[in-house]
């Protein structure tokens, strides 16, 4: 059994072509490991009879010589995405119970393809928060614990059950989707590899909306080539999403040519934070390296905007939070708590169904949106996100792609800067940029900690250039043979 | 800036979320730090920046103005807290 979810989700997939085990059996092995992954908190609903409904179909096809791009594989959906009469929660009490009528494209993308529903993982509240601790469901823990000490850790947010499940071998991969960091951080955090791709390469329809200019969807999985698979399945314009791109999606797996020779690796001095700890700049000067002995030439590019990200993505995104979550009202769908009034009702409903966090981030976003303030907080904002932007402009003029770490930490204790949210919020500090300019960007798993815990290394690509992200991902893969395993994996004793 | 308790209890009235008399002040205290460090952003030269509306540079599609859904009334009402009548019910609004 434990062999099966052992593999890569392209090695089962070929697994299956093969007739080496059938879905059902890749299923079984799947939903058990589902099972024994309970204690780490990673899934929120689990779809067992889903799963082998969806597994009988694939056996079906898979015997006629008809099988899809991703027939057969199980794979785990983060909870902010719209599954047609599968509860859908975002994390929220605010949406407990609340069964959507309809799919979301992305997911709709992936049982079309092929893929089997294991489950929905557990996120922070709304996807707002870089440590699954505001999730209104209780914390994800993260697979991976230190050396010599057993205190549970974070699995990175907001998409951590999705990196849990994936890193704990309860599920071939994952959706995760991507605001501020969303995907990168919680795959370094869990020794994954998670991808977000170009602002509109997926669609967001059926996406529980946190900041729409920022939010996009993409794979998390235990190998590059897992996320270029998965990702070809996720992709595409779709006409119900305004900003889906109008693109045709590459072939990403071919992209995966293992040959990098030539290519012009940006290195952001900026990047060079005060206070990093050495071991990441150690492993950022080992992946420049790797690339350089892969035929990849280091170029140093500046990108002068860094420092004010943080802060203009802490005013955009609350901003559009406060406008997006506007629609918890208590009248539609979800909680609804008795008031004496409309506004009673809307007042209570809304004070308690979100949690901390996202009470706090609404506030932000409507004070940043209130008169007189829209121009000094929200204008302001957006006119330092057109400047991250240009930086990114002119630094591609002289690179292909540009090489970070992902976060500036391993993984922390539960509880750690839970009571300082400017400290959790300096967590994105190397992802944000990339989704102000809407770039894509990728975590890859390159080494451990001293104290044993993985750490990721962050490629990021020009608008649409994700195959050359993919590549030079893979390069680094390849290069840094990382084969540690988390310290708890679904079903092994 | 500094963040008083009538602007913490504004705001919240107009994001609609209750907010307790004794909540306001720890709300103000925690929103203060929050809001100054996004000030930061007023050491930036941005004059002559224009504001950006959006990532991708790509004009906005139209549609054709048709109705190309609907009729799924009973799926919609489905998950409202209260509905009557085939409609979503709310607290009586008028006085």
């Amino acid at each position: 059994m434990s062999a099966l979810t052992e593999l890569g989700l392209a090695e089962a997939r070929d697994g299956l072509r093969a007739k080496k085990f059938s879905a059902r059996e890749l299923a079984e092995a799947h939903i058990a490991a589902v099972e024994a992954a309970r204690p780490l908190h990673a899934y929120l609903c689990e779809t067992p009879e889903k799963a082998l409904a969806m597994a009988a179909e694939s056996d079906a096809r898979l015997a006629r010589g008809a099988a899809r791009p991703l027939e057969g594989l199980p794979l785990a959906i983060k909870d902010l995405f719209c599954t047609e009469n599968v509860p859908t929660t975002a994390g929220s009490r605010i949406l407990e119970g609340f069964r959507p009528p309809y799919e979301s494209t992305v997911t709709a993308n992936l049982w079309r393809d092929g893929a089997v529903m294991l489950g929905k993982a557990n996120l922070d509240e709304f996807a707002m928060g870089s440590a699954n601790v505001t999730s209104a469901f209780g914390p994800v823990e993260n697979p991976w614990r230190r050396q010599g000490d057993n205190r549970p850790l974070v699995p990175g947010g907001s998409s951590g059950g999705s990196a849990a499940a994936v890193a704990a071998r309860a599920a071939l991969g994952a959706t995760g989707t991507d605001t501020g960091g969303s995907i990168r951080q919680p795959a370094s955090f869990c020794g994954i590899v998670g991808m977000k791709p170009t602002y509109g390469r997926c669609s967001r329809w059926g996406i529980v909306a946190f900041a729409s200019s920022l939010d996009q969807a993409g794979p998390m999985t235990r190998s590059v080539k897992d996320a270029a698979v998965m990702l070809q399945s996720m992709s595409g314009h779709d006409p119900k999403d305004s900003t889906s791109a109008p693109l045709p999606v590459p072939d990403f797996e071919a992209a995966l040519t293992g040959d990098i020779r030539g290519l012009k690796v940006g290195i952001p001095r900026e990047y060079r934070l005060d206070g990093m700890p050495a071991e990441i700049e150690a492993l950022w000067q080992r992946g420049i390296d790797w690339l350089k002995d892969a035929g990849a030439v280091p170029v140093e590019v500046s990108l002068t905007m860094t420092k004010y990200a943080l802060p203009a993505y802490y005013i955009i995104a609350p901003a559009e939070a406060s406008s997006n979550l506007a629609r918890y009202d208590g009248v539609r769908f979800g909680l609804r708590v008795p008031g004496e009034s409309l506004d009673d009702m809307y007042e209570a409903t809304r004070a308690d169904g979100f949690g901390a966090e996202v009470r706090r981030r609404i506030l932000i976003g409507t004070y940043v949106l209130s008169a007189g303030y829209y121009d000094a907080y929200y204008l302001k904002a957006q006119r330092v996100r057109a400047l991250i932007a240009r930086d990114f402009d002119e630094a591609f003029k002289s690179c292909d792609v540009l090489l970070t770490p992902t976060a500036p930490s391993a993984a922390f204790a539960i509880g750690e800067k839970s009571d300082d949210p400017i400290a959790m919020y300096l967590n994105d500090v190397f992802t944000v940029t990339v989704n102000l300019a809407g770039l894509p960007g990728i975590s890859v798993p390159a080494g451990l900690s001293g104290d044993g815990l993985p750490l990721g290394l962050q490629v990021i690509g020009r608008a649409f250039d994700e195959e050359t992200v993919l590549r030079t991902g893979e390069a680094i893969e390849r290069a840094a043979q990382f084969t540690a395993k988390p310290h708890f994996i679904a079903g092994r004793a | 800036m500094a963040l008083d308790k009538a602007t913490v209890a504004r705001i919240a009235s107009l994001a609609r979320i209750k907010v307790t008399e004794e909540e306001q002040a720890r709300i103000a205290g925690e929103l203060a730090p929050i809001l100054s460090w996004i000030e930061q952003l007023n050491e930036v030269d941005t004059s002559g920046v224009a504001p950006m509306t959006s990532v991708v540079q790509m004009k906005l599609p139209m549609r054709e103005d048709v109705v190309n859904d609907g009729n799924i009334r009973d799926k919609l009402l489905a998950n409202a807290p209260q509905q009557a009548r085939g409609f979503f019910a709310v607290p009586k609004v008028v006085e």
